[in-house]
């Protein structure tokens, strides 16, 4: 069954499924993190809030697309709130400082889920355009999972082009590597974090509320992913896009492979590839500034 | 009839506990050089960095034509027309030549006297720039560096150029050519601040010569004055 070429293609999808996800998550905290050395460790509780976000629209509107749109711009505006309160005061804090309060948020979040949706799992039904399943290879597969596929896609385009092709994303390059430089040539960087954090809040909320049509909707969902994230940021290096890709796709496909290759394995294996990686280039795979 | 264009007034600065500038006061007027010179770890590199508020721990005042910048941020005093050329650069490795020279153009504050900067005009005057153009950053040789940083400042068309040790670490051949810029931009009546550690291309390129000492002004005047000071020259340059 482990050389069957269509099983392993389904779990190559798989893979690429959870990594599409990752990547929405932690594109955002890596450009945060290397753009003003900002630890955000409340990341998972704003893909949770847009899962949850998702599943309030959802039920009062009962339209997926609507809830799809409306979340993630939720979980931003939450996002916004939290800058102007705590972050912006926070900002030059020394990273203890960063990683207590950003933490103590992750228990604030969990607990405002629970009062308002309960403890119990729930779950955002994938509309009615995506009930067909599609078959590749003579294998079943359901099509919204190819629809995250293609969105990851279309979000990872959209990002190179700004980043690559426009000024406001020659800036958040030339941010990263030397803000105080940045600040010299008469550019307010300052506006220019604002605009990235909020970016990566939208795409937290979004990645929530595409996932809460796969995964299960809970309390507890922002830990299990926050996690991964992390790992992806550190494996892929600080601060770049090219990184958050690579590193999506190693711990996405990791992930997967090891719970079906190596299920006794599951817990560690993304762990000890976070290891290798780090043994073999400290920095992550592409660090956008000199370890 | 010139008029002073930055004034820094009694200006104290802190690296963490230690007190780097102990009062220092420096003018510079429209149209001149002022050179700074001193020893290394006399100052000089605070003294550009808490103008440019970069560094955020100092007392005193600083006025740029005649408004107090000393609230200001980083972004906010460059946008007044004041361009930095730090000692370490500070190219941008992710970007490529161009980008680093697209990211800062500006239209000049002033207008008129001057004609404005462009792409075009800078590459014209580094063409070694526009060769390398869409190489990174990161790739640039020292002298290249330089030449980026320099014309990076000039694209945000600026009134007044702070350059910290233009020519330090750069071969001879490199060195004559930045010197060779420098003089041609001060005929063109661009206001500059120049740090340096010793005599030299400072003191033929300046108007005005300020000597820095641990963390204080110890001599001020004209080139020719400090050129028949051996005495000066020596205690605070060691030359």
């Amino acid at each position: 069954m482990f050389t069957d070429p269509t099983f392993l293609f389904i779990q190559t999808l798989n893979g690429l499924q959870l990594a599409m996800l990752l990547f929405l998550l932690s594109v955002g905290l890596s450009v945060i993190f290397g753009l003003m050395n900002f630890i955000n460790l409340a990341h998972g509780t704003l893909y949770m809030l847009g899962a949850y976000f998702g599943l309030w629209v959802y039920v009062n509107t009962g339209s997926f697309w609507v809830a799809l749109a409306l979340a993630p711009i939720g979980v931003m505006v939450v996002g916004m709130v939290f800058y102007v309160t705590l972050i912006k005061r926070l900002r030059t804090a020394p990273p203890l400082k960063q990683v207590l309060v950003t933490f103590g948020l992750i228990f604030v979040g969990l607990d405002a889920v629970r009062m308002s949706w309960g403890n119990l799992s729930k779950s955002i039904p994938t509309p009615d355009v995506f009930s067909q399943s599609v078959t590749i290879f003579g294998e079943i597969y359901p099509s919204y999972r190819l629809f995250i596929i293609g969105l990851g896609v279309a979000v990872f385009v959209i990002l190179y082009f700004v980043l690559e092709r426009t000024r406001i994303g020659s800036v958040i390059r030339a941010g990263v590597d030397d803000r105080d430089m940045v600040s010299c040539l008469g550019i307010n960087v300052d506006l220019a974090f604002f605009g990235v954090f909020c970016i990566g809040c939208y795409l937290a909320g979004l990645s929530g509320a595409v996932a809460g049509a796969v995964f299960p909707v809970e309390p507890g969902m922002d830990m299990s992913i926050l996690i991964l994230t992390l790992i992806v940021v550190v494996v892929g290096g600080l601060g770049s896009l090219k990184g958050a890709v690579v590193g999506s796709l190693m711990i996405g496909m990791a992930e997967t492979f090891g719970q079906v290759f190596l299920p006794q394995f599951a817990s560690v294996t993304i762990y000890a590839l976070m290891v290798v990686v780090l043994l073999v280039r400290p920095g992550g795979l592409f660090p956008t500034r000199a370890a | 009839m010139s008029k002073v264009l930055l004034e820094v007034d009694k200006l104290q600065a802190w690296y963490d506990q230690s007190h780097i500038l102990q009062g220092v006061s420096i003018s510079v007027t429209e149209g001149t050089v002022l050179s700074v010179l001193g020893r290394n770890g006399a100052g000089k590199t605070t003294l550009l960095n808490s103008i440019m508020a970069v560094l955020k721990k100092r007392k005193g005042r600083v006025t740029y034509a005649g408004k107090d910048i000393q609230s200001l941020q980083s972004y906010q005093i460059a946008s007044l027309g004041i361009a930095y050329v730090p000692e370490t650069r500070g190219i941008f490795p992710s970007l490529s030549v161009r980008e680093n020279l697209e990211i800062a153009a500006r239209a000049p504050i002033t207008s008129g006297q001057r004609e404005a900067w462009s792409l075009e005009k800078v590459y014209k005057l580094f063409p070694r720039l526009e060769e390398r153009a869409e190489n990174g950053g990161g790739q640039l040789s020292g002298g290249e560096q330089q030449m980026l940083s320099i014309a990076r400042a000039l694209m945000t068309n600026p009134d007044l150029l702070i350059l910290d040790e233009p020519t330090e670490g750069l071969a001879p051949l490199v060195v004559q050519e930045i010197e060779a810029f420098l003089t041609e931009l001060k005929q063109k009546g661009l206001t500059m601040l120049l740090v340096e550690q010793s005599l030299g291309f400072a003191t033929s390129l300046a108007d005005d010569i300020v000597i820095l000492g641990k963390g204080k002004i110890r001599w001020a005047g004209a080139p020719s004055e400090l050129a028949k000071d051996p005495k000066i020259q020596h205690t605070w340059l060691g030359v």
